[in-house]
């Protein structure tokens, strides 16, 4: 196998080389402990202090709303249980979209199911845009969060945030997104987009894993998640992962000061794949909003074929990519979100996702493009269905 | 997450195309839930399967068991295709991972179709083979999540 061509940033990022160098000494010479008193607890807790700075700077935020977590997860999980009962008293009305991230859809359920919440999912349109006049519809006295995500981690539609922010402010409803995927790839300021809260997480903007952060407007009630110490404001208990911070910090002041530049070089590459993937390709959609989606993010359903069949063969070729198919989530369905926006289970099973990252070259996706027209055609040799929609379409 | 069998059947699948006027053709699955197989029998007057060909919509583990069951089956007789069991499909590949399980039943019951097929062409009927399920995930349900 010759060269590695990663087109799976998505899931997760190479730790950039000068974050990992930011992030060493605080391993090795600067390990103390930031509550400790002596010099090198204090040199911790001053680089704990710089990475809040960093971030908090990138959302436009105070540096005292920024809360760091071990990752997404973590924070949605927060956001949303800890929402739930510090306005337990306001009601128990959680509004939320049909295409979240399992972070969000799973902690709602277990709201549902173990602390009798209601929760409202939204539907999305064809291209994975959430509904806004079924959202306003879907507002009640007793709502008391409104939790939608920033840009969709499969297809990379962008929600229309600012909107949702504005509804959530006019009705006094928090809002919480999940920016995993959006944070350090689009602008985001928290005041403009009137975001209450925000969930990111380093390992998907070339930062580490296991550091992610909650960004908490300044008077949201929302309590402690983790307790023991004095961490965090007394809102996360647990010693500080000082390597992550400084490297979640040093990574977002890159993904910002690139942004511009990166993004826009990324776009124009994805728009290449799209546009050639579709034209060279039969039978072959692109999911998800052709211009309002991640700059780094390209997802397509191939007919009569399976994801996990594409994805073993490209990983043949050393090209890595994700898919939305059943074998692929470890469940019988495929993809919650290939079915919001309506396709066909036997459709939503033949899917790809191929998300670039700031070093991907033309070259990569010449060389991805002219496996997968090949792979493709071998699956659809051995599918019973391309058999028979050929006889089909032959007789007519 | 497969094994080398798995695999060598997977990018190099035995018997996969067609026979035109086969003796039995058997269709199982639903693209629902992302695995159809198709195997076509080409069966001689004694009774022995002289040529099987497969195709299939599916995941590496769904080809790679298709692969394996036509070459289980090849030059047989009837009552012995009949003896090749999900588990003797699994076994030959050295295992499948637990959640692909079901494409060895999968495998099983497109033999079964395929021969089904056979009998219901030829007015005959076959000891020991009951009508097959076009759908093996009847019945099955996600596992629920715990709390």
């Amino acid at each position: 196998m010759g060269k590695l061509i990663y087109l799976d940033n998505a899931a997760t990022t190479k730790t950039s080389p000068t974050v990992l160098e930011a992030m060493l000494p605080y391993f090795s010479e600067n390990y103390g402990n930031a509550s400790s008193i002596y010099s090198i607890g204090a040199k911790s807790k001053e680089a704990i202090s710089q990475g809040r700075a960093a971030i908090a700077k990138v959302l436009g935020a105070a540096e005292n709303e920024i809360y760091f977590t071990a990752g997404g997860s973590e924070s949605d999980n927060w956001a949303l249980k800890a929402t739930a009962e510090a306005y337990a008293n306001k009601g128990k009305h959680i509004i939320t979209s049909k295409i979240e991230h399992h972070a969000i859809l799973h902690t709602c359920e277990y709201l549902e199911k173990q602390r009798g919440y209601e929760v409202s999912y939204i539907d999305v349109d064809e291209n994975g845009v959430i509904k806004l006049d079924e959202l306003k519809k879907a507002i009640r006295p007793d709502t008391i969060l409104i939790s939608v995500m920033f840009a969709n981690n499969e297809i990379g539609t962008i929600q229309p945030i600012k909107e949702i922010g504005e509804i959530a402010h006019e009705h006094g409803i928090l809002f919480h997104t999940d920016a995993v995927q959006a944070f350090g790839q689009v602008p985001i300021n928290v005041d403009e987009l009137h975001i209450d809260m925000l969930s990111s997480s380093a390992h998907k903007i070339n930062g580490p894993k296991g550091i992610g952060f909650l960004y908490i407007r300044k008077g949201v009630k929302i309590r402690s998640f983790i307790h023991g110490g004095a961490q965090e404001r007394k809102r996360r208990a647990g010693t500080e992962n000082v390597p992550g911070i400084v490297g979640y910090g040093k990574a977002a002041e890159e993904a910002a000061a690139t942004m511009q530049e990166r993004t826009a070089k990324e776009a124009q590459l994805r728009d290449y794949l799209i546009d050639r993937i579709l034209k060279e390709i039969p039978y072959t959609r692109l999911n998800g909003d052709r211009t309002r989606r991640l700059p780094n993010n390209a997802n397509f359903s191939f007919q009569f074929i399976e994801g996990e069949s594409l994805l073993i063969m490209l990983d043949m070729e050393g090209i890595c990519g994700s898919s939305g198919s059943a074998c692929t989530s470890g469940s019988l369905d495929p993809s919650h979100v290939l079915l919001a926006i309506g396709l066909p289970h036997e459709i939503a099973h033949g899917s790809l996702r191929l998300t670039l990252g700031a070093d991907t070259t033309k070259e990569d996706l010449d060389f991805t493009i002219e496996k997968i027209k090949g792979i493709v055609e071998r699956l659809r040799g051995m599918s019973p269905l391309y058999e028979d929609f050929i006889k089909k379409s032959g007789k007519n | 997450m497969y094994s080398e069998k798995v695999m060598d059947h997977f990018q190099n699948p035995r018997n996969m195309g067609e026979i035109e006027n086969a003796s039995g053709v058997g269709t199982v699955g639903n693209a629902k839930c992302g695995d159809i197989m198709r195997m076509y029998l080409d069966i001689d007057d004694n009774g022995i399967i002289q040529d099987v060909k497969f195709k299939t919509f599916g995941c590496g583990a769904a080809v790679a068991t298709s692969s394996m069951a036509t070459e289980l089956v090849k030059g047989k007789n009837i009552q012995e295709a009949l003896q090749v069991t999900n588990k003797a499909v699994m076994e030959a590949l050295d295992g499948l991972p637990p959640v692909k399980v079901h494409c060895s039943l999968l495998a099983e019951e497109a033999i079964h179709a395929a021969l089904w097929d056979y009998a219901q062409k030829h007015g005959i009927e076959i000891e020991g083979l009951k009508k097959p399920k076009s759908d093996i995930h009847e019945g099955e349900e996600d596992e629920t999540e715990e709390y």
